[in-house]
C-alpha cells in the first residue's frame, strides 16, 4: 500500500523518476512508451465493449447486461490506471538497472475476459433473453 | 544540400521513433471509436440539455487526447525523441477513464 502511494506521488511528480539512476537508451523507453500505449488500446476496447454490450444487447436481462457491462467498464479502467503504474514502474527500473517488475495483472485480466465470454456462451445456448 | 548526418542524426535502423508513431496513431483510432459508440450511447434519448451535456463533454474528452496525442507525435518526429512525459501518459489514461466513468453515469 505504501509503494502504491509513492508511485502515485510519482506519477504527478515526473522530475523526480528523472533524479533517479541514469537516462536508459532511448529505444528502450520508446518500446515502454509502446507497452503503454498496448495497454491504453486494451482498455478502451473494454471500454468500448462495455459500451456495445449496453447499446447491442437490449434482448438480454437486464442484470446480466448491467453486470457485464460494469465488469467491462470497471476492467477497462482499471487497466488504463494500471498501464501508467506499470510504464512509470518499468522506466524507473531500466533508470536503476533493476530487472523489469513482473505483474499478475495479465492473467487477472485474461482469466476475467474468458470469463466474461464463457458467461456469454452460456446465455446464449441456454437462451436467457428477454424475446425471441 | 545536408552534410553527411553525424552519429546523432543518423536515424535508428530499428525505426524507433516511427513506430512509435504508429502506436499513437492507433491508439487515437480506438479512442475514436469508443469516443463515437459513447456519442451514440448519449444521443439516444429525447435530446435533453443533460444530453446534450453529456454529448459535449465526451467530444471534450476526445479533442483533449487527440491533442496529447499529437504533441507525442511531433516529439516523435525528432532524431531522438524525448521520454515520454508522465503528464502526457497520464492525460491519455485520464481521458480513457472519463470515458469509463461517463458510461458507467448513463447505463440504462
Amino acid at each position: 500500500m505504501i509503494d502504491l502511494v509513492k508511485d502515485v506521488r510519482l506519477w504527478f511528480a515526473p522530475q523526480r523518476l528523472k533524479e533517479e539512476g541514469e537516462t536508459p537508451d532511448y529505444r528502450f523507453s520508446l518500446a515502454n512508451e509502446r507497452t503503454f500505449l498496448a495497454w491504453i488500446r486494451t482498455a478502451l476496447a473494454l471500454v468500448g465493449g462495455g459500451f456495445a454490450v449496453d447499446q447491442f444487447l437490449p434482448d438480454l436481462r437486464w442484470g446480466v447486461r448491467v453486470g457485464m457491462t460494469v465488469a467491462l467498464l470497471a476492467a477497462g479502467a482499471a487497466c488504463a490506471l494500471r498501464a501508467v503504474n506499470h510504464w512509470m514502474r518499468c522506466e524507473r527500473a531500466m533508470r536503476r538497472g533493476a530487472d523489469l517488475p513482473v505483474s499478475r495483472f495479465p492473467v487477472v485480466l485474461g482469466l476475467g475476459v474468458g470469463l466474461v465470454a464463457g458467461a456469454m456462451v452460456v446465455i446464449v445456448l441456454l437462451g436467457l433473453t428477454n424475446s425471441r | 544540400m545536408r552534410a553527411v548526418p553525424g552519429p546523432d542524426e543518423r536515424r535508428d535502423a530499428g525505426l524507433q521513433p516511427e513506430r512509435t508513431r504508429l502506436a499513437w496513431r492507433r491508439t487515437t483510432l480506438a479512442c475514436s471509436v469508443t469516443a463515437v459508440l459513447a456519442l451514440r450511447q448519449a444521443l439516444r434519448g429525447s435530446g435533453s440539455a443533460l444530453e446534450a451535456g453529456g454529448a459535449a463533454l465526451i467530444v471534450l474528452v476526445w479533442l483533449a487526447f487527440l491533442g496529447v496525442a499529437h504533441r507525442r507525435i511531433r516529439e516523435l518526429a525528432a532524431y531522438r525523441p524525448p521520454v515520454l512525459a508522465p503528464r502526457v501518459a497520464l492525460g491519455a489514461v485520464l481521458c480513457t477513464v472519463a470515458l469509463a466513468v461517463f458510461a458507467m453515469t448513463v447505463i440504462t
